[in-house]
């Protein structure tokens, strides 16, 4: 019989760095969602300048 | 169903498991023939919207990969290649894998569409479906033209990439897919040779399986022969030059002569069941062969394709 203990600290730790990916992947999905619109906005900003 | 998809809930799937869910290393294929499109479009693209589009491509295949996990977790059970995958093993659900899948495609579609382009988008979407619905589901169980058919979501990725660059899809950008597309049954053809035995128990109707080794050499052969053609038409067409040129007709010739060779052998004729699953009979190992070559030619087309378009957009100031 493997310890019940042992056990819920794997399970912990692997529920923690699960948890961190979604924090992380979110994070980035703002990161890119920003990034895009600065991206946008200059291309038009370039476009609308050159007119 | 197998017992594995009954796994609990609790679950110590790490974050390595998820990454695995989304084939990183067909992943990393599809996002190099992307870029190669991209790059060969000769469109002056901003380098963040670039690397955005090369993104959605990416999170795309990750999708589609996890969706071909979820779905596939009985036969991938059966299967030696395959049983130590996340699902399989019994490491993450298969719905948790379908709802990753879900969610993945439907941001990367998402995003592609509003950051690049519609088209983009489309044919990201198209390929998704193609490859987790049409392939998966329904090709992949019923037919051994599964991966002759099915290889057109695998070879969509460098048009996806030329319409996020372009907006516009050329004769030039078709010819990318159709190389792909015409590389994919040598290539499948040749590894299920060897782990012919994997299929049968799977119960997945490989070629080798359902016609048999000789009718699947000679079929290598043939789309071999349509293949070296295909692949030195980029020159005549601009789209590549002469490293290009000298890449398409030197492996070509190599390609054809290991076809040729395996035409000749008995591969795939005893099915290899003992052993480690890449331990290969004798009598087998111009199939081996012919399945390695064939990634290194495909790799080093698309390699010279980018360092061609790349030496050609620097004086321009377009990267």
């Amino acid at each position: 019989m493997s310890d019940p203990n042992t056990e819920d600290a794997v399970f912990a730790r692997a529920r923690r760095g699960r948890n961190l990916l979604i924090a992380l992947s979110l994070a980035a999905f703002v990161i890119i969602v920003f990034v895009v619109t600065i991206a946008k906005l200059m291309a038009n900003g370039a476009a609308n300048h050159t007119l | 169903m197998t017992d594995a998809l009954a796994a609990p809930v609790l679950t110590a799937a790490s974050w390595r498991d998820y990454l695995a869910l989304l084939k990183p290393r067909v992943m990393s294929l599809v996002v190099f023939t992307a870029f190669t499109g991209l790059i060969c479009a000769r469109t002056a693209v901003n380098p963040i919207l670039a690397g955005v589009a090369i993104l959605c491509i990416a999170v795309g295949a990750g999708g589609s990969a996890a969706l071909n996990m979820g779905f596939d977790a009985d036969i991938d059970a059966l299967m030696r290649r395959t049983r130590r995958r996340p699902v399989p093993a019994g490491r993450i659900q298969a719905s948790d894998a379908v709802a990753l899948g879900v969610i993945l495609s439907l941001f990367s579609v998402a995003l592609m569409g509003l950051a690049i382009n519609l088209l983009a988008a489309g044919l990201l979407a198209f390929t998704i479906v193609f490859y987790a619905i049409v392939y998966t589901l329904w090709l992949k169980r019923r037919t051994p033209q599964n991966i002759v058919i099915g290889g057109l979501a695998g070879a969509l990725p460098p048009l996806i990439g030329w319409a996020a660059a372009s907006g516009t899809v050329t004769l030039n950008a078709c010819l990318l897919v159709a190389i792909i597309f015409f590389w994919t049954p040598p290539h499948f053809w040749a590894l299920s040779l060897y782990t012919r035995g994997d299929y049968a128990a799977a119960g997945v109707p490989m070629m080798p399986v359902v016609r048999g080794a000789a009718s699947t050499r000679r079929q290598i052969l043939l789309y071999s022969l349509v293949l070296i053609p295909l692949c030195l038409a980029p020159a005549s067409t601009g789209l590549g030059g002469p490293i290009y040129l000298a890449a398409a007709a030197g492996g070509g010739t190599v390609f054809l002569v290991l076809a040729v060779r395996l035409a000749r052998s008995q591969a795939g004729d005893a099915i290899t069941q003992p052993g480690g699953l890449y331990q290969v009979r004798d009598a087998s190992r111009p199939a081996r062969n012919l399945f390695a070559f064939s990634i290194l030619y495909l790799f080093s087309l698309f390699a010279a394709l980018l360092i061609e378009a790349l030496a050609r957009m620097a004086p321009l100031g377009r990267i």
